[in-house]
């Protein structure tokens, strides 16, 4: 595939296309701080419930204290998400300037 | 042991607050994303600003649907390890092909829709036909689902039919609406998430009920099913196997055809990579879905088994222990409340993210395709932004009234489903030749595309009216699309040479070998690193795929 001059142009998608540079797309907030959000509350709620557990609970799950254990696994992945949102931020989106074609 | 009777699920208010939050936080993220919307692009293609991560998991949740996760554990329950063939063959092989090899066409000439590539390779004709097809399958299919989530959430939660399709469709309707693409994928993401946390407990209760893997294997060779449950390739030379499908059929009807043919042409799916933030991130992007989905069938096909193995009398022809009903009575029996309610969340999770999928591409076909291309041109772009809104209205509407007629004839629902799944095999020949022959020309596309389909669709018409025959449905749907892909290429290859090809410069960044593809254009520093490159984290995925069939060979 060698890189010698741009694809055909279409008049419909170069419309679009000089539209994009007024994309408010840069103002996304990022998912990871949702998804964590989210399983850090799952895994609270639900390892609460696995803490008070009954025997009859425990025994419908064959002796397993799943809630529990999925309740500290989700909380562990919400805290893993908002850690890594922290440490790694979304990179700074491209210059929306860029002319569609250079 | 389990007698069957009822699916009601002992929901307590715990459960029902874990849904609740479920609920909230996704129309939460649909308004949050409203702010990140000023243009049609932004409403579309999210600004096409994405991450790899997040298109690809999107991109395997948006397959996600309630087809993958009920259908898939049935079938691993009534045909046993060879399911995975749905997932290892089926489907990997076609997701990095796209991402290798076709992604720089789709992506490189910036379409934005998989139509419009057809516009631009072929002709208006064909790029109608195919974005009127597409539309009215979306419709339908999002009403297929729309209707399988309230079914299951009258089964389970005892909620009556109208309430769960007309709150399924509200929160679907809402964040799209107000979201747009940026809403339909970020939910997407937190459901693949959430899908996984309801099944995985699923799995492991069920397998420390039966012993663990090799209970498991113990237990299905006592089955109906017998040692052949735990085999995929084992006597696949003749039809003797629990699939009924040959090696051939399965290679090339299941991984070549059938596959292909949904995989790379299916704009739900591939709307996802379009939304991405570059070539690198787009290519990526089915690759990245790739590796959860070889992954899938142990939360898919292993319930299945430990379903068949614990719950007597599974299999029967209707009520509570139908196959389909794998899941849902696993759930009952396993879990205990908590855990129960996550479950429940991921199972409706996922029928949302496919209905979200279906009306998501639906909007964008019906807008850029149909509206823009032959309706109204040259409005600004705030106008076709208000289509787009109004289209997501109008597609749930629509699904409602499809789901409920889909509630008094579900049988014929679901031949459509199946005819449409057909209908991919006549427009991958006609993506494939086109994209790698420039001489093929726009008439040949066309017709190629309308006589390929027009194949399927009579085997199929002939096979329901009785005329031929097939030994399953499985094995009609192998024939149909290996012969509607023939017919297209036969007219293909007849119709060329008599008719006038496109000028070169036409098919620039279109067709292979003809230059206009810029593969490394506006790619951040961090994407040139090796373990980002598409092409090496394909092999690997497929490399994989091969492996994990040694074990169950």
């Amino acid at each position: 595939m060698s890189n010698d001059g741009q694809p055909a142009q279409d008049p419909l998608i170069d419309e679009t296309q000089e539209e994009q540079r007024r994309s408010a797309a840069a103002r996304l907030f990022d998912i990871r701080r949702v998804i964590g959000g989210l399983f850090v509350a799952y895994g609270v709620i639900v390892a609460l419930i696995g803490v008070f557990d009954s025997r009859a609970e425990i025994d419908k799950a064959e002796g397993v204290r799943i809630n529990l254990w999925a309740g500290l696994v989700m909380l562990a992945f919400g805290l893993f998400m908002l850690l890594w949102q922290w440490l790694r931020p979304a990179e700074p989106p491209a210059p929306n300037e860029k002319q569609p074609g250079t | 042991m389990e007698d069957g009777g009822g699916l009601r699920l002992d929901m307590n208010g715990l459960d029902y607050l874990i849904l609740a939050l479920y609920f909230v936080t996704v129309l939460g993220v649909g308004f949050a994303a409203r702010r990140a919307i000023r243009t049609s692009v932004d409403f579309f293609l999210s600004g096409r600003s994405l991450p790899a991560w997040v298109t690809g998991l999107a991109f395997v949740s948006a397959n996600l649907g309630a087809l993958e996760i009920i259908g898939m554990a049935a079938n691993g329950a009534q045909y046993g390890v060879m399911t995975v063939h749905y997932y290892w063959i089926g489907a990997v092989p076609a997701m990095v092909f796209l991402g290798i090899v076709m992604m720089p066409f789709y992506y490189g000439s910036k379409v934005r829709s998989v139509p419009e590539y057809l516009r631009l390779r072929f002709n208006r004709p064909t790029h109608l036909l195919n974005a009127l097809s597409f539309a009215v399958a979306q419709v339908l299919i999002a009403g297929v689902n729309l209707y399988a989530l309230a079914l299951v959430m009258q089964a389970l939660l005892g909620w009556p039919l109208w309430t769960a399709i007309v709150v399924g469709a509200a929160i679907v309707l809402a964040y799209i609406t107000i979201g747009g693409l940026s809403g339909a994928i970020y939910n997407e993401v937190l459901q693949f998430f959430v899908i996984l946390a309801g099944l995985i407990p699923v799995t492991v209760i069920g397998l420390v009920k039966v012993g663990g893997v090799n209970g498991l294997m113990d237990a299905v060779r006592d089955s109906k099913l017998g040692e052949a449950g735990l085999h995929a390739w084992e006597n696949t030379g003749t039809t003797a196997n629990p699939l009924g499908a040959h090696w051939l059929g399965i290679v090339f009807g299941l991984g070549f055809v059938l596959s292909f043919g949904y995989w790379t042409t299916n704009f739900a799916e591939v709307q996802r990579a379009l939304s991405a933030k570059n070539m690198s991130a787009a290519r990526r992007t089915p690759i990245i879905a790739a590796y959860p989905k070889l992954f899938i069938p142990l939360v898919t096909v292993i319930p299945g088994l430990v379903a068949l193995v614990t719950v007597k009398g599974l299999g029967a022809e209707s009520g509570d222990l139908q196959y389909n009903n794998a899941i849902p009575l696993l759930m009952r029996d396993l879990l205990p409340n908590g855990v129960l309610g996550v479950a429940v969340t991921g199972l409706l999770a996922s029928f949302m993210a496919g209905m979200a999928a279906n009306v998501s591409g639906f909007n964008t076909v019906f807008t850029y395709d149909i509206w823009q291309a032959y309706i109204r041109r040259d409005r600004s772009d705030e106008y076709y932004l208000r289509i787009g809104r109004w289209a997501t209205v109008a597609a749930v509407v629509v699904g409602i009234g499809t789901a409920f007629i889909a509630s008094g004839f579900s049988n014929i629902m679901n031949y459509i489903q199946a005819l449409f799944s057909v209908f991919n095999a006549p427009l991958f020949a006609t993506f494939i030749i086109g994209m790698f022959w420039k001489r093929m020309t726009a008439l040949a596309g066309f017709w190629s595309l309308l006589l390929g389909t027009l194949v399927s669709l009579s085997l199929y018409l002939l096979y329901k009216g009785g005329v031929v025959h097939f030994n399953s449905d499985l094995e009609e749907s192998f024939w149909g699309a290996g012969l509607a892909f023939a017919t297209a290429v036969v007219v293909a290859a007849i119709l060329t040479p008599l008719t006038a090809p496109k000028r070169d410069e036409e098919l620039r960044g279109l067709v292979y070998g003809m230059g206009g593809v810029d593969l490394k254009g506006d790619v951040l520093a961090g994407d040139a690193v090796w373990y980002r490159s598409p092409v090496l984290l394909g092999v690997i995925a497929v490399a994989l795929a091969a492996l994990f069939y040694i074990p169950v060979f």
